[in-house]
């Protein structure tokens, strides 16, 4: 699989001279399988971007979002491929306990708050309800689950040939807990993160940070690296990286941390326009 | 290694800081958490009994009504929750691994997740005053 990332930040879009090397677009990521099908994780604004590099004679996409907070679907009307007639767009995500995913994200698309509305793109849209337990898509298998952040939101592990990428750009697993890492069996994502090939997860705050926004949904970066060392991954890409950390700041921090804990995995933080193969 | 539920794990959570008794089975009706206060009623700790079968715990505790005969595991809050989906609450008495006979109360419901998922069911528990 071939993983791009076209938004790697967290929150809010925060472009400038000092995020450049780390990016400011939101959350986006492309999954390319080696039968060339394509998965994009999130729509945050990072999918203008992609959507303009994908081929004009694309005719089916897929979109998993995670869940509906702005910075994962505020670039989706402005994906290009769902303005062209003849282009098939599924759509998977989490419903609430009273709206469907349609009715939730229509919220975003509809007057006050954007001009278009889901009914006027011309692409043929089709939303699919999760969490599943295990989905088929093309080349993919995904397991998609629920994991701790604030709303329904669900996590992904995506497998083909014999290699899995795994997705959490939002998760808080350390919340409640009394100590951190504990039981993998009571850890949230653990499921879909264990053993796998790449693991992307939230790195949004420092320690610091942490301690005064627990529960806000998002890890320090401490936690993420000890969830990945739990999880047995191979690969860690920090992620979600905060608005206001620009990219001398998240420098200092994933090299202080990579120096104080040592993992026996490897780490690249994200940084957008990167792409890794994840090969069997 | 399977993870629980992630709404198991957020009640668990909770229970861990609540000063009220609670048990939290899966459901299959295995008891798979229960917190500190749970521990002091019932006589034994959690750290040492791990996971128990609803064949277990159902009768480990010897419910029982109030002119001391056993109550039957179908008879309990938390299997009513179980098996019927809907909340239950009684009075009765258990015998703690401690061997210490408690009058308590106990209010069940059934755990139901995002898209109708049946997680299982919580039982609070009350000891009242001797």
């Amino acid at each position: 699989m071939k993983v791009t990332f076209w938004g790697t930040r967290g929150s809010l879009a925060s472009p400038g001279t000092d995020t450049a090397r780390y990016g400011g677009n939101t959350s986006c990521v492309a999954v390319e399988g080696p039968a060339k099908s394509l998965l994009i994780l999130d729509a945050g604004t990072g999918i203008r971007n992609l959507g303009q590099s994908l081929p004009p004679d694309l005719n089916k996409v897929h979109i998993l979002l995670t869940h509906l907070h702005m910075d994962h679907i505020q670039g989706l009307p402005f994906f290009i491929p769902l303005r062209r007639q003849g282009v098939e767009i599924h759509v998977w995500g989490p419903a609430s306990t009273t709206l469907g995913l349609e009715a939730r994200l229509q919220k975003y698309l509809s007057p006050p708050l954007f001009p278009v509305s889901v009914r006027e793109l011309a692409a043929e849209i089709h939303f699919h309800e999760l969490p599943a337990h295990l989905i088929e898509i093309d080349e993919f298998v995904i397991k998609a689950q629920l994991i701790i952040h604030p709303n329904p939101t669900i996590g992904y592990r995506i497998q083909c040939s014999g290699t899995s990428v795994t997705y959490l750009p939002d998760h808080e697993p350390a919340l409640g807990g009394k100590t951190f890492p504990y039981d993998k069996s009571w850890t949230s994502g653990y499921t879909l993160a264990e053993g796998t090939d790449l693991l992307i997860h939230d790195t949004q705050y420092t320690e610091d940070e942490y301690k005064a926004r627990i529960g806000f949904g998002h890890s320090s970066i401490e936690h993420a690296f000890q969830f990945a060392k739990l999880s047995d991954v191979k690969h860690f890409v920090p992620f979600h990286h905060d608005p206001t950390h620009n990219d001398d700041q998240l420098d200092r921090m994933f090299e202080a941390t990579l120096r104080n804990l040592q993992p026996s995995y490897l780490v690249t933080p994200g940084r957008e326009g990167m792409a890794i193969e994840v090969a069997y | 290694m399977s993870q629980q539920e992630i709404e198991v794990i957020l009640a668990r959570h909770l229970a861990e800081y609540l000063a009220m008794p609670i048990f939290i089975v899966n459901p299959a009706g295995d008891l798979i958490f229960y917190n500190e206060p749970a521990e002091a009623i019932l006589g034994t700790r959690y750290a040492e009994t791990g996971m128990m079968p609803a064949t277990e715990w159902s009768t480990v505790f010897h419910p029982m009504d109030q002119e001391r005969s056993l109550l039957s595991p179908d008879e309990l809050p938390l299997m009513i929750a179980l098996s019927k989906r809907h909340p239950a609450h009684k009075l009765f008495w258990i015998e703690g691994l401690d061997g210490v006979v408690r009058e308590i109360e106990v209010t069940a419901f059934p755990l139901v997740g995002q898209a109708d998922r049946f997680l299982g069911a919580i039982a609070i528990f009350w000891e009242n005053p001797k």
